[in-house]
């Protein structure tokens, strides 16, 4: 099957897909109690009943469920996600508006996690029952179980406070001048902390899951072959098991990204890093009905395409894996 | 009879010496950037229809308004230069500065004046603050006269601050809803210290200083940043790192605790008093047994406010005895306290004829909390009143909206609750006790369902009251009466704190502390 046909074939489930979303979606949040009226008056400090009733008539609240919902789905076939109620601005601006400073950091720590999690895990592997296996699986339990407020907390104490290297919070400090190279380095220094802390928790998947299975594939034939014909452990390690090993990792990095929004929301709290994450907090507890619907909306599109990417990935490292061949 | 006037000239001097001293002190710094921390993101930049902490202190450096005041709750000139208050109460006349412009170019005129209050009556949230105004005339370019239904001394707190944001006609009376004006957010234009560079949400605000600022070399800051960064713990390592110099609406007493231990920073609560935040136990006074006054008097003497105060809280708030915030020139702080007494509260219901059944408990009873601050309160009511045979259950919700709509519907027993007094009582006091202000689904109205005919009379007398003594005495009666009956129980203020460097000069002190201009603040050099 080409690579064309599965295009086709995941485009029409991921339509489907994303239809049930949101109505479910909708649902919800229409079933929540409260709505963006309270959250206005709340925001306000008090409002009077005549200014809510309005609220609720500006943004089509008083009128019935299925004719809200027909409305909504109506706009979004026609590409238009909508305004969101508690920002008075359109969906799509705000959400274009985050992506790219949540790509970033989700990207960034994804990256670092695979490179130092299969790095430490085939370390761990070679001598499974060395001190430092059990170093870096010690290691890599702590990061996972800790919670990634907690553990961002920390970094922060330690790396801005008692050793002041770091900045506290922000993407960006906007009393930097300087050309876009300065700029850069600028947003890389602020990634950085925020990009260890979400690595950290990803980085203890990667390493158990790269360890066990390292250990399976350096149990097998080719690799006692390979060991036999005198290849140099290097190669055999890095050249012929790893490759073998590398399945699952990228499993798991493509279920990973359908944490993009959700695994970030606390690291983008803690270090005040302005990405999608915080936006769909706060859009939730504000009832912001158009602009949750319209992160999930974004966010499932990531998922289906995500799947895609990891299906193309496994023919690429393992060519026994035929593009869309379901066995 | 002009006595609001008096008062003003007789501060107005008083101001002048103090101004004097100060000068003589320090001259101040010009020129620099100042960093500010805040914790939360404004919706938009427009005060005039959007109220709220996020949106004033940007708003008030933005917007310049008719009146000022100071910090002992003094008026003082702004836009308006003078203004007069008719002898029956009914006119209320603005002189506005000459030459004053919009961040544009744009003179100032009364028809701005008369425009901006139509507005805020129109679409502000706090409805009472411009209810009785009927109509504004505009004489001439520099006169404003506001006609009022009825005497309405809150006008004067309800012309400053955040409240009567002077918006350009020329921008938003151009036909679009206010609400949701595009230029809320984005080029903002309007007369105050400061003008609108860029507004990126949940990251930060700059403004940059007005060379054209109708105060003579003010203000002496160059710039500011306000950073958003909702993390407490975060805002109190960039203020002791020196990354940010100012940090507002600090509440959390573990940060507040350790930022007070260090020696390059002041920590104070002075800037709180108009916005006056308070935190209560509200009864539902349309359920049983909290409609019995004595169930409500025993709860609040078997609470013990000390405890919440000094343990809880690790002593930041002040003790609030009353619905109005301690700074309030209206506080009567000779009322019933309700001190911790434990046997007090046994007896007055075994006294009411709630027995105890067999193990031990008179009555089970709900309480609820609307923010994460009182979830330690809600928590501590439990063994607390189990010692008066109440058996409490905490009922937490998952977020704000549903919280607001079980309070809101009168669906709960007990529920602390944190409420703000806006300035005048007439804009955030007498929502809680009028029985007129019952309305289901809107929170923050009379959500305990009280009513009390005469408590009605005595606020409508007080919030038409022009003469300031006769006006605090009523409203110290209104107090008293409050405090026997008991419509909530008051326990303390939302620790509100401003934090700033010692570099920081001139800082925000008056009564509406950073959500007034900053004008005259400024930042020594490092």
């Amino acid at each position: 099957m080409s690579v064309l046909t599965l295009l086709v074939r995941r485009g029409g489930n991921g339509l489907a897909l994303l239809l049930a979303v949101l109505v479910l979606n909708f649902t919800l949040i229409h079933n929540a109690p409260g709505d963006v009226a309270d959250t206005i008056a709340g925001d306000m400090g008090g409002a009077d009943a005549e200014v809510m009733a309005q609220i609720r008539r500006d943004y089509g609240l008083d009128r019935p469920f299925h004719e809200q919902l027909l409305a909504y789905v109506g706009k979004l076939a026609r590409g238009d996600l909508g305004y969101s109620f508690f920002f008075n601005q359109p969906v799509t601006e705000l959400l274009l508006e985050r992506l790219p400073a949540t790509l970033l950091l989700v990207l960034s720590a994804q990256v670092l996690a695979i490179m130092l999690g299969t790095v430490l895990g085939v370390i761990a592997a070679r001598h499974p029952n060395g001190l430092l296996s059990h170093g870096v699986t010690i290691f890599a339990l702590l990061g996972f179980s800790a919670p990634v407020f907690w553990t961002g907390i920390m970094l922060i104490i330690l790396f801005c406070s008692i050793f002041p290297v770091f900045p506290v919070a922000g993407m960006i400090d906007v009393t930097v001048e300087g050309g876009w190279f300065v700029k850069t380095l600028d947003v890389l220094y602020h990634l950085f902390l925020p990009m260890v802390t979400l690595a950290s928790i990803f980085l203890a998947l990667y390493s158990r899951l790269a360890r066990a299975s390292m250990l399976d594939v350096l149990g097998t034939d080719y690799v006692r072959t390979a060991q036999a014909k005198g290849l140099s452990e290097f190669q055999v390690v890095y050249k012929h098991a790893l490759r073998n090993a590398l399945g699952p990792v990228v499993t798991l990095a493509g279920l990973q990204f359908s944490g993009i929004v959700s695994g970030a929301v606390l690291v983008e709290t803690v270090f005040s890093w302005p990405g999608l994450g915080t936006l769909a907090f706060q859009s939730i507890t504000a009832r912001d009905a158009p602009m949750v619907l319209g992160i999930l909306f974004f966010s499932s599109l990531v998922v289906i395409v995500a799947n895609l990417v990891t299906d193309l990935v496994y023919s690429l490292i393992d060519p026994r894996i035929r593009i869309g061949h379901r066995g | 009879m002009r006595p609001i006037r008096k008062t003003f000239r007789y501060a107005a001097i008083a101001m002048l010496a103090v101004a004097a001293s100060s000068v003589s002190a320090e001259e101040p710094t010009r020129g620099g950037t100042l960093i500010w921390s805040m914790g939360g993101t404004p919706r938009h930049l427009n005060p005039a229809v959007q109220s709220g902490i996020w949106t004033g202190q940007p708003g008030a450096q933005l917007f310049a308004t008719p009146l000022r005041f100071d910090e002992n709750w003094n008026p003082h000139p702004y836009l308006a230069r003078e203004w007069d208050i008719s002898d029956d109460g009914l006119t209320v006349t603005l002189k506005l500065v000459e030459g004053a412009t919009f961040h544009d170019g744009h003179p100032i005129t009364s028809s701005d004046v008369a425009f901006s209050i139509m507005t805020v009556k129109a679409n502000h949230p706090f409805k009472t603050m411009m209810a009785p105004v009927e109509s504004v005339e505009t004489p001439d370019d520099l006169t404003a006269v506001i006609k009022l239904s009825k005497p309405h001394p809150a006008l004067l707190l309800a012309m400053s601050s955040q409240l009567l944001s002077i918006i350009p006609e020329h921008i938003y009376g151009d036909g679009q809803d206010p609400k949701s004006h595009p230029r809320n957010s984005e080029d903002v234009v309007g007369s105050g210290p400061f003008k609108f560079v860029e507004f990126k949400r949940d990251q930060h605000i700059i403004l940059e200083r007005n060379e054209n600022f109708f105060i003579e070399g003010r203000p002496y800051v160059d710039r500011i940043i306000m950073r958003i960064i909702k993390d407490p713990s975060s805002r109190t390592i960039a203020v002791e790192k020196g990354e940010t110099l100012l940090a507002t609406f600090e509440a959390n007493p573990r940060e507040l605790a350790r930022m007070k231990e260090n020696d390059q920073l002041v920590v104070t609560d002075q800037g709180y008093a108009a916005i006056g935040p308070l935190v209560w136990l509200a009864f539902n006074h349309q359920r049983e047994p909290t409609s019995d006054p004595a169930v409500r008097r025993a709860i609040a003497y078997a609470v013990d406010r000390n405890f919440i105060i000094n343990a809880l809280l690790l002593g930041a708030p002040t003790e609030a005895r009353t619905g109005f915030h301690p700074g309030s020139i209206f506080y009567e702080p000779d009322v019933e306290p309700y001190d911790l007494d434990i046997d007090k509260a046994n007896q007055l219901l075994d006294e009411a004829g709630y027995e105890r059944g067999a193990d031990g408990m008179r009555f089970p009873l709900t309480v609820d909390f609307g923010s994460a601050f009182t979830r330690p309160h809600a928590e501590y009511l439990k063994p607390q009143l189990k010692k008066i045979g109440i058996d409490m259950t905490v009922r937490a919700s998952p977020d704000f909206p549903s919280w607001a709509k079980r309070v809101s519907n009168h669906e709960f027993d007990l529920t602390w609750d944190v409420v703000f007094n806006w300035g005048d009582p007439v804009i955030g006091v007498h929502r809680t006790y009028l029985s007129t202000n019952i309305k289901k689904g809107v929170i923050w109205s009379n959500t305990q369902g009280y009513a009390n005919p005469k408590v009605d009379e005595m606020l409508d007398l007080g919030g038409r009251e022009l003469d300031a003594e006769k006006r605090r005495a009523i409203y110290s009666d209104v107090q008293k009466l409050l405090a026997d009956e008991l419509p909530v129980y008051w326990v303390h203020t939302l620790p509100y704190h401003t934090v700033y460097s010692k570099r920081i000069g001139n800082p925000p002190k008056t009564i509406w502390g950073t959500s007034s201009p900053l004008d005259e603040i400024y930042v020594r050099p490092e």
